[in-house]
């Protein structure tokens, strides 16, 4: 069974990001990059079905400038047997990256494809069920369990008041949530041997798709800051002030 | 402007959520429809048919929309799209499941967890877990968009009159099925609707400790959350996490104990209206947004709050 796996390169979780002062955007500019927390999730599972004996190979695939080489060549040193870069300098908004996705899907023919379920920059929480649709394939998103059977598989969902399963018949799409697994590190002699591993890229002005965007962002801008209240002395202070001046109990 | 809103329901009753989403729609103007899909599912189309601004309900009564399957449900919601300038649905794991399947089967983006209307065609939504705001623009002939519940004040969902009209079940996918669920049960109210909320973090130390949190919820009526980082020690189940990858509340009073404040964390309550902070740790982030603070050992200040109230 093939896995492929989608990883996105997005600015490093622990970043406290700045908003830029003409409003245009979020400051990049020599900001840590990494690989998108729920991608890696995804790349891990993936692994685990390798070493399980029920996938055969892994391909990471990326999606972007020259930079996310570096991305696919972390998922290598995890453990994935090669890497694809569908390499544009155009910012790629969740249905222009699902159409991409869809092409490499298209011609490598997995199984499965496992996805984060949302990237931490732009927050969309839609690239895999696009790709899903555009694929005409099943999905399992939000995944916290995946198992695997004969040509099907059962994935366990985190959804709003608890857990759901649902059962996919192959090949079908799974993005991932926090609790599916927790990702291995790097070490060092698999980073060096990831130099090695295969790494195509693909030009996506050759894939015919179009990736114009079709929102515009107008400003971006930080958020309205709340200021710090009052520092009560006792429980009795506080319930009388949730009580008399909030009137909120 | 013709807007189709997807009602979240669980084929008995429509979820407060869908109220939320239908008083964004009533920003747009227009007339709105309010599609309620499932099965048997009359009683939810009997309550949708009474929430305030609907032009019609639009009832789908069909096994395989029971349990809201993505695949089977963004079929039909493309089919009823056509005809409609926008389509919207709560952005929570109903209508974050499905809408993109719906957007990209139409081609147009998908403009997900909005927080304002600004216009018919420009939508505010958080980025970055709410470090920044986006304000963006669609150019599309269908806007397909998902809708923050919290951010808008739910219409009544009595007044209204709306006519139940049936409408057929579409294509089915047929490759994907529905084998079970496990709910939460609670006698307490919801987390993203309860008026209280009392939350806590590490410094609970083990999940056993949380009864000291229920103690203080049951005098409170309050919902119970929990940070991240007590979700991944185990403490409780992630359905309680509050936060930007768990759930976004902004109750009038959110509670946090033993929770130091990570980024990830206030993304997800900060719009609550007071905010109360207890912690040993002076210093920690949490105090810098809450409204009343007090350093204090959660072992005695819970106990102590519980008898207070």
């Amino acid at each position: 069974m093939k896995v492929l796996v989608a990883v996105k390169r997005v600015v490093d979780y622990n970043v406290k990001i700045r908003v830029k002062p003409d409003q245009t955007g979020v400051e990049l500019t020599n900001v840590k990059m990494a690989i998108n927390p729920f991608d890696e999730i995804a790349v891990e599972e993936a692994l685990r079905m390798k070493e399980a004996g029920r996938a055969s190979e892994i391909v990471a695939v990326s999606l972007g400038s020259s930079a996310c080489q570096e991305t696919i060549r972390y998922a290598m040193a995890l453990g994935t047997d090669r890497g694809i870069l569908v390499q544009t300098d155009q910012e790629l908004e969740p249905l222009a990256a699902a159409k991409l996705l869809k092409v490499v899907a298209e011609r490598e023919n997995p199984d499965l494809i496992i996805l984060g379920k949302q990237a931490i920059d732009d927050d969309c929480n839609q690239t895999g069920q696009m790709l899903a649709a555009l694929l005409n394939w099943p999905q399992g998103t939000f995944a916290s369990k995946v198992e695997l059977g004969d040509g099907e598989m059962q994935v366990t969902r985190e959804i709003d008041g608890g857990l759901e399963t649902v059962k996919l018949n192959l090949p079908a799409v799974v993005t991932t949530d926090l609790r599916l697994n927790e990702p291995r590190y790097a070490k060092l002699p698999n980073i060096m041997k990831a130099k090695k591993k295969p790494l195509d890229v693909i030009d996506a002005a050759s894939t015919g798709v179009d990736l114009t965007p079709r929102l515009m962002t107008l400003k971006v801008i930080a958020p309205s800051q709340r200021k710090a209240g009052i520092r009560v002395g006792s429980v009795a202070d506080l319930v009388e002030k949730l009580r008399n001046e909030a009137k909120v109990i | 402007m013709a807007i189709l809103v997807i009602g979240e329901h669980d084929n008995s009753q429509l979820k407060p959520s869908t109220l939320s989403t239908v008083a964004a729609a009533a920003k747009l103007g227009g007339d709105i429809d309010l599609l309620v899909a499932g099965h048997s599912c009359a009683q939810a189309a009997n309550d949708a048919a009474k929430v305030q601004g609907i032009s019609r309900v639009l009832l789908v009564n069909d096994a395989h929309y029971e349990h809201g399957l993505a695949e089977e449900l963004s079929l039909l919601v493309t089919g009823l799209a056509e005809g409609y300038t926008h389509v919207l649905a709560a952005a929570t794991t109903f209508g974050k499941n499905f809408m993109p399947r719906v957007a990209a089967r139409l081609d147009v983006a998908q403009i997900s967890d909005v927080v304002s209307v600004e216009s018919a065609d420009t939508f505010v939504r958080p980025i970055y877990a709410g470090n920044a705001m986006a304000t963006v623009q669609s150019k599309d002939p269908i806007k397909v968009v998902t809708v923050r519940s919290t951010a808008f004040d739910a219409v009544s969902a009595e007044g209204g009159n709306a006519k139940i009209e049936t409408v057929p079940a579409s294509e089915t996918f047929g490759r994907s099925s529905f084998v079970g669920q496990e709910l939460t049960v609670s006698e307490r109210p919801e987390l993203t609707s309860a008026r209280v909320v009392i939350s806590g973090g590490r410094g609970m130390g083990n999940g056993e400790n949380f009864r000291l949190i229920e103690a203080v919820a049951d005098k409170l009526n309050a919902a119970i959350g929990a940070s991240r980082a007590a979700v991944d020690a185990g403490f409780v189940p992630n359905d309680y996490q509050v936060g930007q990858t768990g759930k976004i509340v902004a109750p009038e009073l959110y509670v946090a104990v033993g929770i130091s404040g990570a980024i990830q964390h206030l993304a997800g309550m900060k719009e609550s209206k007071v905010i109360v902070a207890i912690n040993k740790d002076e210093d920690a982030p949490i105090f810098q947004v809450a409204d009343y603070g007090l350093v204090a050992d959660l072992f005695t200040a819970l106990p102590e709050l519980a008898e207070a109230l």
